[in-house]
């Protein structure tokens, strides 16, 4: 008889199996809570950087001017990324397959929701505004101007 | 003090709603009082209401989703009667009013009758089908249950109290806006959508926690029964797209109660994005109905075939397909509005596509059956009808999907034809196919063939009529939601509607007789084996019903189709396994968190939509403080003792022991 491997299998209703780890699950003993704890200060000092550059960015002429929203947009992503790595605990190990997916499928449906709606929202606009009545909305997307 | 409460909400000059509303108060009323007098109460207590039991809840989800079948089947009865009667004439249900009953007929049916039908019965099967003993979280199940029987509840009273809205079943602005819509309609909507949302969304994370984390010792994920593949990926998508739906919601709220402007073009907002949003939603919502319904017929197919499921792996591989592709096709809800060739072009063509896993599938059923030995039981023929009526229906899908086509069509009654075809002859079926096939699993006694083969044919027949007429009419230029016409070419096909609507009565009133006669003759439906139709997927290895621990011992798989395995080898050796050691087993204690939790819900949700403040303080603080309670609480388990397991088992391998003898001398 094989055995499938570990991270395969359910956990069990006995509760004596293991299987995939949930995010956060890490070992009880004391090197563990120490590395946990060294893990979590780096993770708060690099969240802290992110948020404090991000302010400081838009306060000051550092880059110019125009270039601030795409920087701000860059930090949130690395800011996403220092919690779900230090926060979440979200690694590439054997054990994390279906926290990977998990995230795989997160970022799938957020680009395409957000992706899309702003694709769409963005022809919506060029097509369909009455003359003159562009006040409230951004610059048209390049290539859909092809009605006033 | 009470808000936009008084007692000109009741409306008193309107006799169809208040005499509907004193109907059915008067059945409800009689219905508690007979608990109460009878003494029943402590037992439904005890036994349901608190019950964190996956297959209680899920007996309770199903029996929820037939009552407000219903209530949306009469909102049907009423528009087509009012179509049959309004040619040149106005009928018997004021604008207003009719306007009410299809708004309340789409809501209702989509998310009281059939999404508690499908998470019902996931609810049930899932937990027995992966061979384990409860869902992941089972307190939060209770509550996701009695969140949607709040929205329910709130959906319902819009009936007497106020009134519902009138904006068809999803609150486009700019007419869903305070200033088109000034009165509660529109918010009874949001708040029963945003509460019962809530616990759909629980409801998905805690069945993607079980079928992810909590499979029989060698369950791999690619021996899983195939409603399990189509449970995961509906709750996917419900874990998803749901946020979405709240998030929309609570953006109208925003506006309607707070002066946001997230819709009001003439402020800045944009209408388009909450069309944009709410299909984002609900087109997975399309999917999370119908996968569910792919997944029970794959099972009865197969079942009833005799037969493994036909090419499981591409079976597989559609279903995940179809939960990716679900998110790309959104905008074909609303090809009209103007985003242009480029943009309509991608989304008809995505939405071509995502029929191609579908048809894999249709093929995938007829390959099962083709060669089996096919009996033809009620379950099987709800299969069978599906598979004839929803290809047509998928086909009027695709041609909906051309864009250029869809500007003819769109808002006509041809679409109403489409969606019901797909949504009657998918869902529905489905749902009644699983509610025949697992009804003796749920209660230990089949359900009468005769009756239920009896609705079959007047629910298939009924539906032909009552949307056959539509394609045409709708083909005719007819478009949707008219409280009168004035085109007499409309008319024969409407009544020839109207004929289909009573057939399908008919189907209903046979299904209701079926339930019936099948308690009455309970004795001779009885299924004393657990297994009443040779089945091959882990529920049919434990007794009907279930013990509370659904196993006494974990069963150990070791490949597809586990239990069919388990019998072929009892029949080869003339003997079941050996008797296994049995330990001590722990059940989850049951908790009234669920129904109280709701019950402070629908304070919060009735007094926001009246405007009484300090009601919708006092419901957040109940709910906070039961949260707290129910964190606290010092026992979180029952233990069932090894003897009574060992007892509760003996009784079902009895039962073993004596059917391998039969079919021993059947083959």
């Amino acid at each position: 008889m094989t055995r499938l491997p570990q991270a395969t299998l359910g956990q069990g209703g006995e509760g004596h199996r293991t299987g995939d780890a949930a995010p956060g699950d890490h070992g009880q003993d004391g090197a563990g809570v120490t590395a946990a704890i060294r893990s979590y200060l780096v993770g708060l000092a690099l969240a802290a950087l992110l948020t404090a550059g991000s302010f400081w960015l838009s306060y000051t002429h550092v880059i110019y001017g125009p270039a601030v929203n795409v920087a701000l947009i860059v930090l949130a992503i690395a800011q996403i990324g220092i919690h779900l790595v230090f926060f979440l605990h979200l690694t590439t190990a054997p054990d994390h397959i279906n926290n990977a997916l998990a995230l795989a499928f997160g970022i799938l449906v957020v680009v395409l929701l957000i992706g899309g709606t702003l694709w769409i929202m963005g022809h919506m606009n060029a097509n369909m505004m009455p003359a003159g009545g562009m006040m409230h909305t951004g610059p048209m997307p390049p290539g859909s101007g092809m009605k006033p | 003090m009470l808000g936009k409460l008084s007692l000109a909400a009741i409306p008193l000059d309107q006799p169809i709603p208040l005499f509907a509303g004193a109907f059915v108060g008067l059945v409800l009323l009689g219905v508690i009082a007979w608990i109460v007098i009878a003494g029943h109460l402590p037992y439904l207590w005890r036994e349901w209401i608190t019950s964190v039991d996956h297959k209680r809840i899920g007996i309770m989800y199903v029996l929820f989703a037939l009552v407000m079948l219903l209530r949306g089947f009469t909102d049907a009865m009423m528009m087509r009667s009012q179509q049959a009667l309004a040619l040149d004439a106005p009928g018997y249900l004021p604008p207003e009013h009719y306007n009410q009953i299809f708004s309340a007929h789409g809501t209702i049916m989509i998310f009281f009758v059939a999404m508690p039908f499908m998470i019902g019965l996931m609810n049930f099967v899932l937990p027995l089908q992966l061979g384990v003993r409860d869902v992941a979280f089972p307190t939060l199940n209770s509550v996701s249950f009695w969140l949607t029987c709040t929205g329910a509840l709130l959906v319902n009273l819009s009936l007497v109290v106020g009134e519902f809205q009138r904006t068809g079943w999803l609150p486009y602005p700019p007419l869903s806006e305070i200033t088109y819509s000034p009165g509660v309609g529109v918010d009874y909507w949001l708040w029963a959508l945003s509460i019962s949302g809530i616990g759909t969304l629980m409801t998905g994370i805690n069945f993607v926690t079980t079928i992810l984390k909590m499979r029989a010792p060698g369950m791999s994920y690619l021996r899983m029964p195939m409603f399990c593949w189509t449970a995961l990926a509906t709750n996917l998508l419900i874990v998803a797209a749901f946020p979405i739906l709240t998030a929309v919601s609570a953006m109208l709220i925003l506006d309607r109660y707070l002066g946001f402007h997230f819709f009001t073009d003439t402020a800045g907002g944009n209408s388009m994005l909450f069309m944009s949003l709410i299909w984002a939603w609900g087109h997975p919502e399309v999917y999370i109905l119908i996968l569910p319904a792919f997944g029970i017929f794959s099972e009865v197919v197969s079942t009833f075939s005799g037969k493994p499921l036909f090419g499981y792996r591409s079976m597989v591989l559609a279903t995940m397909a179809i939960c990716m592709l679900a998110f790309m096709v959104w905008l074909h809800h609303f090809f009209t509005m103007g985003a242009g060739a480029d943009v309509n072009g991608i989304f008809g063509v995505m939405s071509m596509i995502i029929a191609v896993p579908t048809g894999v599938k249709i093929f995938n059923w007829l390959f099962t059956m083709y060669g089996g030995r096919v009996r033809v039981s009620a379950a099987m023929l709800w299969s069978i009808g599906f598979m004839l009526t929803f290809v047509v229906g998928g086909m009027t899908g695709v041609m909906l999907a051309i864009p250029p086509i869809d500007f003819v069509l769109h808002n006509s009654t041809f679409l109403i034809a489409h969606f019901h075809n797909v949504i009657i002859g998918g869902v529905l079926f489905g749902a009644f196919a699983g509610y025949t096939y697992w009804f003796p699993k749920a209660f230990g006694f089949r359900l009468h063939e005769g009756w239920g083969k009896a609705a079959f044919w007047c629910w298939q027949i009924g539906f032909w009529l009552a949307f056959g007429p539509l394609y045409v009419t709708g083909l005719d230029g007819m478009t949707r939601r008219l409280q009168h016409y004035d085109v007499p070419e409309w008319r024969p096909w409407l009544l020839v509607a109207l004929l289909g609507a009573v057939t399908i009565l008919a189907g209903i009133g046979c299904q209701i007789v079926q339930l019936v006669v099948s308690i009455r003759h309970r004795d001779a439906l009885r299924d004393t084996t657990g297994d009443p139709w040779d089945g091959r997927s882990l529920e049919w290895s434990t007794a009907s019903p279930p013990p509370a621990f659904n196993f006494a011992v974990l069963p150990d798989v070791h490949g597809e189709e586990p239990y069919w395995t388990v019998k072929e080898r009892a029949r080869e050796q003339h003997a079941i396994p050996d008797r296994p050691r049995y330990a001590a087993i722990a059940v989850p204690r049951n908790s009234p968190t669920g129904v109280v939790c709701a019950f402070f819900a629908t304070l919060i949700g009735f007094s926001m939509i009246w405007h009484i403040w300090w009601l919708a303080i006092a419901g957040c603080v109940g709910a906070y403080l039961t949260f707290v309670v129910f964190a606290w609480r010092d026992r979180t388990e029952d233990e069932i003792p090894a003897d009574e397991v060992a007892r509760i088992d003996a009784e079902n391998r009895a039962a073993r022991r004596d059917i391998y003898a039969t079919m021993e001398t059947v083959r």
